[in-house]
């Protein structure tokens, strides 16, 4: 296997390009679990990491790995694939749990947040 | 043949990932990923799952353009939001929409879709009424979400799922 240093720059350039913005929308993702407000509105923020987040860094790898082995490297694919059909299926089951909660909760705070901001549905 | 290979598509699909994960198309790979994919195939027929007939490869593939799209949009509203200044005149909510989708693959694909795009999220589907609840975390316009789902998505996916 070659060293990093020898790669030309263009995959390089890219590499870089693709990792850092890769990873600063997967921490404004994480960001949001800080500056947002209610549990339903935090649920939002991940997804930011496991799609343009996840298919960026992927991308990066497949480019950076592809350029050193000099051949298509692109099992990466799957990564992207899996991720971004898996995650929904755990947000749904988060939130239909705090659903569930806020609705048999009786005198839970979360219940009382949740139906200060969503008066229609609790 | 039917009972060798019940699911054609998935098989070829577990073939391919098998390849892909291995990164290579020496025949023993491909020997080996062949009796994967059957096993798979096999496993499926067991859990007698409904049928699924998705049609139209043109417009499969026109629809995830479509999606990509959007997720790209959504993931730059949502940073925006995110970044922001707080709480700028923008409220985050449940709101109902009614579907005409009933096809189980149609609504889980859109299940997947609506979830995976930052912003949107999939609560509650009530199969008696049809109605699709929803969390948006940035509901300033109904309107526009209500078209986008049911415009964009829910019509090329009975399209699709006929």
């Amino acid at each position: 296997m070659n060293s990093a240093a020898e790669l030309a720059a263009l995959p390089t350039v890219l590499t870089a390009v693709f990792l850092v913005s890769g990873a600063a929308i997967t921490l404004i993702g994480s960001l949001g679990l800080l500056r947002l407000h209610s549990f339903y509105e935090r649920v939002h923020a991940p997804t930011l990491g496991t799609t343009l987040g996840t298919t960026f860094i992927a991308i990066a790898s497949m480019i950076y790995f592809s350029a050193l082995g000099k051949r298509p490297v692109l099992h990466e694919l799957l990564i992207i694939f899996l991720v971004v059909t898996t995650t929904p299926i755990g947000l749904m089951i988060l939130v239909n749990a705090a659903l569930v909660r806020d609705k048999f909760e009786s005198d839970g705070a979360s219940r009382r947040k949740a139906r200060d901001e969503h008066p229609d549905v609790l | 043949m039917r009972r060798l290979v019940p699911f054609p598509v998935l098989s070829v699909s577990l073939l391919g990932f098998w390849l892909l994960l291995n990164q290579t198309l020496s025949p023993g790979h491909i020997l080996l990923g062949g009796v994967v994919a059957l096993i798979g195939g096999w496993a499926l027929a067991a859990l007698k799952p409904p049928k699924a007939r998705p049609r139209r490869l043109d417009r499969i593939l026109l629809l995830a353009v479509l999606i990509f799209v959007d997720i790209v949009k959504s993931n730059i509203a949502v940073a925006r939001i995110i970044l922001g200044a707080k709480r700028k005149e923008r409220t985050a909510g449940f709101m109902k929409i009614p579907l005409l989708l009933r096809d189980p693959y149609g609504l889980a694909a859109l299940a997947c879709i609506i979830t995976s795009t930052p912003g949107t999220l999939w609560v509650d589907f009530n199969e008696a009424s049809g109605i699709l609840t929803i969390h948006v975390l940035d509901l300033t316009e109904e309107a526009g979400w209500v078209d986008l789902i049911k415009g964009r998505y829910e019509r090329r996916l009975m399209e699709i799922f006929t």
